[in-house]
């Protein structure tokens, strides 16, 4: 008798235990370059159209094919959609980290394995699920060559079956994935029922894990934070985009150049954009600079790596008052690090980019939804204060798939800054590039091509007076380094303010931001019912910190700060912030193994800090 | 005004102006803060009789520069052009965002042969792939001057320095290269050859590409001694001309006689017309290779070739190929940029 014949049942599995139900997570280990994106694309789909709140996390190795990759989905009624640290149902496809896969499980957990794998002999408190992969593929796939593409839609049937999935919305995820592709569309639907039909004949349910159909996902999008900040940046006005290829932004620009080829043609089919892919991330942010200093709306989007190629030219754009867009879709470095893995590790680098005295806008924003909103206002800051304004997103929040309520259209006009037109220099009989005419250390500029005598200026990197002109005075330095930090002050009182969720009793403050906040929902619930911590919380939102922070601090008596770095580095900026007596009360929560953060470490973090 | 008697006396001669009014004066910078003899400032002043002689209009010119001696002159010429003076090695990229900002301007950098083709060598390499309009030229005297006199890359094997240090490296032929990449206006000249430069630049505004003009300025203060291949007297005895180069602008009488014989007649962009009289050597300004051939058996001989190297009339600059609306990408207002509300739902409703 074939092992598949019956479900392996182990002793220890929780078949006897009360229903789990759209509550879990599932993991699919695969090779990278196997196609099983589809197969998982369909599986996080077909739950969400079910009305149940998912999230998919890919996590993938710097490499075309071959190597291990992992995708999980996590299912969540509560709505929690940071990472889960506990794997419930493993879909065991690479024999390379099976053995691993299955070791690292906790108790009760499911397996669906290939068969010939023989994982069942591994562990006997876990529920296995074998599936004669080979089999079914011959009986569905008689093109060999497609059968490795095609097997993966075979697990998808599997745990439809298993979990209780609606078959009818598997169905019309693959016709939506494959609508233009009928042969494709036929055979994996083909793959699926066979491999649905295998379970329900051949399989059966030993764990306690299943979903239900619910209503939590009605009208909810589901796009990943690259696409979202493209778009944004498109409705935003962009104009300029130039960019190297880097791991994990180059989605960001992929998308926005499909976006605006699409959207932003003339009828007569002409571009309201130039795209550029640059030779390296150097002339990428040259190019912005000097776009953005001709008046067009310019971005670029790098990661870490990129960031540190740009420095120089950041602290021109500081210096001479330059606007451009940078969103650092941040990957673990130092150096090359880890490519495809997630961390929030350039927050201090960022922040003060560049030799000398400089300090930079950053936006932070912590769900698809900011992603896109944030890039809009992204554009109105660089160009409300001349400088640049680095939006920082990361692995996890880009390249992922998360649930959104529909993002909402602008509902302020494009602002495009103080630019002085000739009528305005007419009535002016000329200006001073750098001097503080309204009392917020924002100057007023000019374009080139203005048609006015008066309207050119100098623009440069070295000391320069209220005039643009090349100055080495002490005073005159010194006079402009004072004037672009009460600028920086000014930018204090335009940047997003936080997020803040207090009860008024709470001593303990907890202060994160981007997406370690998919964590804190989960975790300040852990916090409150399962040690009787109560917490207030500030997401942050922007650097500099607004006024809101510092209140923040002070209305507390113990401040947790929980960020995705080794260093503490947005600790280290509020500390840069604080008064030395507030400075004492922050304390530190940091995750950084290139996973994205979950919540139970960082309540088994503050849980032990506290005491407890 | 022309209405009164006659009987007035005269007014005084009014100041000679160019076909849009405008006095040299309107086209003068600041001070040179140079050294006195430096090929730089003859350089500018070759810029400043270009720009007025083709009658352009200041505004519409962006002068844009590097980091280094060559990169502080655009401040000496020019002050109602907008200027943006860069970063070391990086101009190409800020020239090209600048562009593709604004394609109606007229971009006009100024680099130099440590910021080309040392620190710069990778944007200068891009910058004439892409062919991006825009008059690029290097201020080439083979020596860092701001740092005091260390060895370029188109310093010459066995030039020397001031302090009798020998340069074992073989020099970059800028020339050569951004012919090889994509240059379709490439021209060689010497600070000291007024007339020639004088016309290469009036026909460098009339291209509508990349025009890179390597143009041999002596450093009087680090290289301008025996054993140097950049100084005065070195191009005195080695400068080659291969044609006398001659420009008939798009608004004068085109009717100029010449003599196809000896005379290649190059029709610009803007209906200008580039006159190049043979000398000693038939060049055909339109052959690549011959014109890379011809330089580097000339750096074999010990020669400087000077005048229009190559040039392409016929590719598409980079602004052409990006298939850009003709307004400035930076003037376009909100409703073309920012696409209405139904877009927004469109793309959202895909993503249900």
């Amino acid at each position: 008798m074939a092992t598949s014949d019956v479900a392996v049942q182990s002793a220890g599995s929780r078949s006897d235990q009360k229903k789990v139900v759209n509550d879990f997570s599932i993991q699919v280990a695969t090779v990278n370059g196997s196609g099983s994106q589809s197969a998982n694309n369909v599986l996080l789909r077909s739950i969400f159209r079910m009305g149940i709140p998912v999230s998919g996390k890919n996590l993938f190795p710097s490499n075309i094919a071959g190597l291990p990759t992992w995708y999980t989905i996590r299912a969540s009624k509560h709505g929690y959609v940071a990472r889960k640290k506990e794997i419930d149902f493993l879909i065991a496809m690479n024999p390379e980290t099976a053995k691993e896969d299955v070791t690292s499980l906790s108790p009760g957990a499911a397996v669906v394995y290939d068969e010939p794998l023989n994982l069942q002999s591994l562990r006997s408190d876990l529920t296995f699920y074998p599936v004669p992969y080979d089999k079914i593929v011959a009986t569905v796939c008689p093109d060999a060559k497609l059968r490795k593409l095609v097997k993966n839609m075979i697990y998808v049937g599997v745990v439809a079956q298993l979990l209780n999935i609606d078959m009818a919305r598997v169905e019309k995820e693959v016709e939506k994935q494959f609508a233009k592709k009928e042969r494709a569309k036929q055979l994996n639907l083909a793959a699926i029922h066979a491999g649905y039909d295998y379970a329900k004949a051949s399989l059966t349910k030993a764990d306690p894990f299943s979903v239900e159909e619910s209503n939590q996902t009605t009208g909810k999008i589901i796009i990943d934070g690259n696409a979202a900040a493209a778009l944004g940046a498109m409705f935003a006005g962009v104009t300029v985009v130039t960019w190297y290829p880097i791991t994990p932004s180059s989605s960001v620009v992929e998308q926005l150049i499909e976006y605006l080829k699409r959207y932003r043609v003339t009828p007569d089919g002409k571009a309201t954009f130039a795209v550029v892919q640059a030779e390296d991330e150097l002339a990428a942010i040259g190019m912005v600079l000097g776009a953005g200093w001709a008046g067009a709306r310019s971005m670029t989007a790098t990661s870490g790596p990129g960031i540190s190629l740009m420095a120089e030219f950041i602290g021109l754009g500081y210096y001479a008052e330059l606007p451009g867009v940078i969103f650092d879709i941040q990957r673990v470095g130092p150096s090359t690090g880890l490519p495809t893995r997630t961390s929030q590790g350039d927050i201090l680098f960022c922040a003060t980019l560049s030799h000398g005295d400089t300090k930079h806008v950053l936006l932070l924003p912590s769900s698809v939804s900011e992603c896109f909103s944030m890039a809009i206002e992204a554009f109105d800051l660089a160009e409300k204060l001349q400088t640049p304004v680095f939006v920082l997103s990361d692995l996890d929040l880009g390249m992922n798939n998360w649930m959104s309520d529909p993002f909402a259209y602008p509902d302020k006009p494009i602002d495009r800054g103080k630019v002085l037109s000739k009528q305005d220099l007419e009535r002016l009989g000329g200006f001073a590039r750098y001097k503080d005419v309204d009392g917020d250390a924002i100057p007023y500029r000019t374009l080139p091509g203005t048609d006015h005598p008066a309207a050119a200026y100098f623009t440069r990197g070295t000391g320069h007076n209220e005039k643009a002109q090349y100055s080495e005075r002490g005073d005159d330095y010194q006079n402009n380094m004072e004037r672009l930090d009460r600028k920086f002050e000014t930018a204090r009182t335009l940047v997003p303010k936080p997020e803040i969720v207090a009860n008024g009793t709470s001593k303990i403050g907890v202060i994160a931001y981007g997406t370690t906040d998919f964590a804190m929902k989960e975790s300040r619930d852990q916090l409150t019912n399962e040690f009787d911590l109560k917490t207030d919380y500030l997401r942050l939102r922007a650097y500099p910190f607004t006024r809101e922070v510092h209140e923040f601090v002070a209305q507390h008596e113990r401040i947790y700060v929980v960020e995705q770095n080794r260093d503490g580095q947005m600790l280290s900026l509020l500390k840069l912030d604080l008064a030395a007596d507030q400075v004492t009360k922050l304390r530190s929560v940091r995750h950084y193994n290139g996973l994205p953060i979950d919540a139970r470490s960082v309540t088994d973090d503050i849980v032990s800090q506290e005491g407890k | 005004m022309a209405t009164t008697p006659t009987s007035t006396p005269a007014p005084p001669p009014s100041p000679k102006t160019n076909r849009i009014g405008l006095q040299v004066l309107d086209y003068r910078g600041g001070k040179t803060t140079l050294c006195a003899g430096c090929g730089h400032n003859a350089i500018s002043e070759r810029i400043i009789d270009a720009f007025y002689d083709m009658g352009i209009q200041p505004e519409r010119v962006m002068k844009l520069s590097g980091i280094g001696c060559s990169s502080k002159s655009p401040a000496y010429f020019m002050s109602r052009s907008h200027s943006f003076n860069s970063v070391h090695g990086r101009m190409p990229s800020v020239a090209t965002g600048a562009t593709l900002a604004n394609r109606s301007m007229m971009g006009l950098s100024v680099s130099g042969d440590g910021d080309s083709v040392s620190i710069g060598a990778g944007q200068f390499v891009h910058l004439m792939r892409r062919n991006l309009p825009l008059i690029y030229i290097i201020e080439d005297n083979g020596v860092y001057g701001l740092t005091k006199g260390q060895f370029s890359a188109t310093a010459d094997v066995g030039s020397t320095l001031k302090t009798g240090v020998i340069n074992d490296l073989p020099p970059i032929d800028i020339c050569a290269l951004a012919i090889e990449l994509g240059a379709t206006f490439v021209g060689r000249s010497f600070s000291g050859d007024k007339r020639q430069l004088h016309n290469m630049i009036k026909a460098a505004i009339s291209h509508k590409g990349t025009v890179m003009l390597d143009v041999i300025s002596p450093c009087v203060t680090f290289n301008d001694h025996e054993g140097s291949t950049k100084s005065y007297k070195y191009m005195k005895d080695h400068e080659e001309a291969i044609h006398e180069v001659g420009f008939v602008p798009h608004f004068e009488n085109i009717d100029v006689d010449y003599d196809p014989g000896t005379t290649t007649d190059v029709r610009m962009h803007d209906g200008s017309h580039l006159r190049l009289r043979k000398l000693n050597t038939d060049w055909n300004p339109k052959n690549r290779i011959a014109a890379m051939t011809a330089l580097h058996e000339s750096n074999e001989r010990g020669e400087v070739l000077t005048g229009v190297l190559y040039i392409n009339t016929e590719k598409p600059n980079f602004v052409d190929l990006l298939n850009m609306t003709e307004e400035p990408l930076a003037t376009l207002p909100e409703k073309t940029v920012r696409p209405p509300k139904e877009v927004l739902d469109k793309v959202m409703a895909s993503l249900m």
